[in-house]
């Protein structure tokens, strides 16, 4: 990928937490999903429609938080 | 047939353990220096007394010792005790199925399950134990995480994910015996309430006769509804662009905060204890029945935000100002137990009032349950349980600082209860001097202005001396004039991720409720009856918001009187996971690495029997519950009034608060027993056969190539290039890509 081909340890440091933004923050799956789309040749459910899924499925089951 | 033990996994001889270090002689030399480091750290404060001593041993002397417990020791039960295989597929591999199993990058499940973990419980258990002075805090907050606590997350954490992510109570259950199983399952539900309403009590104690404080945790609410929406309908999916919305709003309304008097809100806005207690529950109710991406979701994504802006800004800050410490290395109320703080004795009170930080029981249902189905490669729990414990230890450490920073005249006019200081000025400076810790009025009154809160004085569970304590180094470090408002930042900081637990609490406590009744009842289990839910939710908030009312009106102080219940529970519920872990060790047959978890587990047994047996057998009716209810019974009887209560009415009050708080303190110590001793059995029957069949699920191979630590090796990187060139996937969002 892009980030592997930049040098500058700057640059390398920027291209890193743009890519943990982008993990954490969940538009990395979204395009996994998309390009999993593509691969099998489905059509994809709009963004709204799969974060909404996403998002339900999780709220089944609910994850403590500690004190 | 889904039992397996660990012997039957395939040639676990040619294993790889270790890669063969680059450099060997710069790796011995790095090591040794951060040793070196870290002793003198620890020499400088083992040997200074009565002179000024700089935070930044404390913090020096802690980060030195958790790099090197994470290099050595965690690497060693890691890859030597729990021979974590890479070559064995996670459960978030086999069973992938786009929600909750789920191969996630390491450094992401990390900031999850961080989040998940990092509470108020860090920041509050060092303030109060503070009390002692800084040296045992450090040295419980230090050497528990290493020995204790982040043993216990990193091992639950691996057996966890070795069965698919099973709950802790499914674990006792299944590996233990049906009794400990139910005990383990009571245990937890009581332990959860008694937990939700200490941290309620602290929200309210924080928020109560501050118009400032309740107008910016106030608006948190609209501020999450509106990121919800937000979310879901107008921009699904843009979770850091929501959450940066949100900041901003957040930001805006702890400075809004600030002009209350202005709008003319300031009286409407100073709340009694009791109306907040009701506000509270009224809002636990609602937010638990309420779908999460509404409420929960988005005020999780501002209370992480500003939990790493804080630590981080806090770290900072700390380098900058360099404070100095101006509490005791070891104060007389360690030894004498006659602290107003909280009653008892150095062994075993400081063991349990610090708790998170150290050594938390409820870490073991966050390992157990979501993180395991989403680790991408086994001997990546190094890098998310342990290390994940050692950021939150690193927390508590914060905390302890910040509270030991502060002048000790105010720090015990903040945490003593007010039937000590009488609530004025005055009286505080006078009960406080009397106590060695000259504090004249003026500064009590001064103090109070800097932070544009009406009074400090007896504003105890924690919060608002750690927002003393980081305001003051912000002050120290940033400058401006701007403690107000980072006094209230702290506030903030600390009021969003309670009510986050307490709205995440609720709604476990409820699906447990709904989930055993539901074993009687099929129909209440059904979480789609929405009857069910308001029922369900309705006996959990009634029942944390009994412990939160009776704390708010409790004579003798609600902190002091329930955060002792809540340190043992805390304790008591890392005793049943770490004799989980103790007996399944044994079960896979290693029994000579039993030590790793059952030298914590007794010394854990050991703490929380003590403690448990003082707080019930006690004589003294500082310590002991009941002896504290039969003093004012016979008072009562003979129609006297005792200090701090004020009629019969509260006489009566404070014996029927220590008698409730007596048995359920012998309640959680009595479950915790039968657990143990059911453990016993099993560990008998395994030590006589050599080991016994788990739960394991057997071995599956992977297909996953990844690195194991944070950074990655040169020999990693290499396996994942070579992984990905011949088209194998790695974790993360897009099919062979990411950064590393």
């Amino acid at each position: 990928m892009k980030a592997q081909l930049v040098s500058s340890p700057l640059a390398k440091a920027v291209a890193g937490v743009r890519w943990y933004l982008r993990e954490i923050g969940g538009t990395a799956r979204w395009e996994a999903y998309l390009e999993h789309c593509r691969e099998h040749g489905h059509t994809p459910v709009s963004r709204g429609e799969f974060e909404r899924a996403r998002t339900d499925a999780k709220a089944a089951a609910p994850g403590a938080r500690c004190c | 047939m889904a039992t397996a033990t660990t012997t039957s996994e395939p040639d676990e001889v040619d294993q790889p353990q270790t890669a063969p270090p680059r450099s060997r002689a710069g790796q011995v030399a790095l090591w040794t220096g951060v040793s070196l480091v870290g002793a003198a750290c620890w020499t400088v404060l083992a040997i200074s007394r009565g002179e000024s001593v700089s935070a930044l041993w404390i913090l020096f002397a802690a980060l030195c010792s958790y790099a090197i417990a994470y290099r050595f020791y965690a690497r060693f039960i890691t890859y030597r005790v729990l021979r974590a295989d890479d070559r064995r597929a996670t459960p978030a591999e086999r069973l992938e199925n786009g929600s909750d199993y789920e191969v996630t990058d390491r450094r992401v499940l990390f900031g999850h399950h961080f989040a998940a973990i990092a509470g108020a419980g860090p920041l509050v258990g060092p303030v109060l134990a503070a009390q002692m002075g800084y040296l045992p805090g450090t040295i419980w907050i230090v050497v528990g995480v290493i020995f204790a606590g982040a043993v216990q997350d990193l091992v639950v954490l691996f057996f966890s994910m070795r069965r698919n992510g099973k709950s802790l109570g499914q674990m006792v259950r299944e590996e233990i015996g049906v009794v400990g199983g139910i005990a383990a399952l009571i245990a937890v539900f009581a332990i959860m309430i008694i937990i939700l309403a200490v941290l309620a009590l602290i929200v309210v104690n924080a928020l109560a006769e501050s118009p400032w404080g309740v107008f910016s945790i106030a608006l948190t609410i609209p501020i999450a509804l509106f990121m919800g929406v937000y979310l879901r309908f107008l921009r699904p999916g843009r979770v850091l662009e929501t959450t940066a919305i949100g900041v901003v709003l957040l930001l805006a309304a702890i400075i809004g905060g600030g002009y209350v008097e202005q709008l003319g809100l300031a009286e409407s806005l100073t709340l009694s204890k009791e109306t907040l207690v009701i506000g509270l529950v009224v809002y636990g109710f609602v937010a638990s029945v309420l779908p999460v991406w509404l409420l929960l979701t988005p005020r999780d994504y501002l209370s992480t935000f500003m939990k790493v802006g804080v630590i981080v800004l806090l770290a900072a800050a700390l380098l900058l100002a360099r404070p100095v410490l101006a509490n005791d290395a070891i104060t007389s109320f360690a030894r004498e137990g006659n602290g107003p703080v909280f009653a008892g004795s150095l062994f075993p009170f400081v063991f349990i009032t610090i708790a998170c930080g150290a050594l938390s029981g409820f870490h073991a249902l966050i390992s157990s349950g979501t993180t395991p189905k989403m680790v991408a490669k086994e001997r990546q729990v190094r890098f998310i349980g342990y290390g994940g414990m050692l950021m939150e230890s690193f927390v508590a450490i914060s905390a302890l600082i910040a509270a030991s920073v502060i002048d000790q005249g105010l720090y015990y006019a903040m945490n003593a209860p007010a039937g000590a200081t009488g609530g004025t000025p005055e009286t505080a400076a006078a009960y406080v001097s009397g106590l060695g810790f000259p504090a004249t009025p003026d500064a009590l009154a001064a103090a109070a202005a800097a932070i544009q809160e009406p009074s400090i004085i007896s504003r105890t569970g924690g919060a608002p001396t750690l927002a003393m304590g980081i305001s003051q180094i912000f002050h120290e470090a940033f400058g401006g004039n701007m403690q107000a408002f980072w006094y209230h930042f702290a506030i903030m900081f600390e009021a969003l991720f309670i009510l986050t637990a307490v709205d995440a609490g609720t709604r476990v406590g409820r699906f447990m409720l709904q989930d055993t009744v539901g074993n009687v009842w099929p129909k209440f289990g059904d979480l789609t009856w929405r009857t069910g839910t308001y029922i369900a939710s309705a006996v959990v908030v009634g029942a944390w918001g009994y412990f939160l009312y009776t704390g708010v009106t409790d004579p003798l102080g609600g902190i002091n009187q329930l955060f002792p219940l809540f340190g043992i529970a805390n304790q008591l519920l890392a005793a049943i996971a770490l004799t989980l872990c103790t007996t399944l060790l044994i079960k896979h047959g290693k029994v000579k690495y039993a030590w790793v978890t059952g030298i914590p587990l007794a010394w854990d047994l050991i703490v929380t029997m003590a403690a448990s047996w003082q707080k019930v057998f006690s004589s003294n009716p500082a310590i002991g519950y009941f002896a504290q209810a039969s003093r004012y019974r016979d008072a009562l009887a003979s129609g006297q009034v005792l200090a701090p209560a004020k009629d019969a009415a509260q006489m009566q009050q404070v014996v029927t608060n220590s008698t409730t708080n007596g048995v359920l303190q012998s309640l959680f110590a009595l479950l915790v027993i039968i657990v143990a001793a059911n453990a016993a059995l099993v560990i008998v029957r395994a030590l006589r056969a050599g080991s016994l069949p788990t739960t394991e699920v057997p071995f599956e191979r992977s297909q996953l190539v990844e690195p194991a630590g944070m950074v990655a090796t040169a020999e990693e990187k290499e396996a994942v290039r070579q992984h990905v060139t011949a088209g194998g996937r790695v974790a993360g969002g897009g099919h062979g890509g990411g950064h590393r």
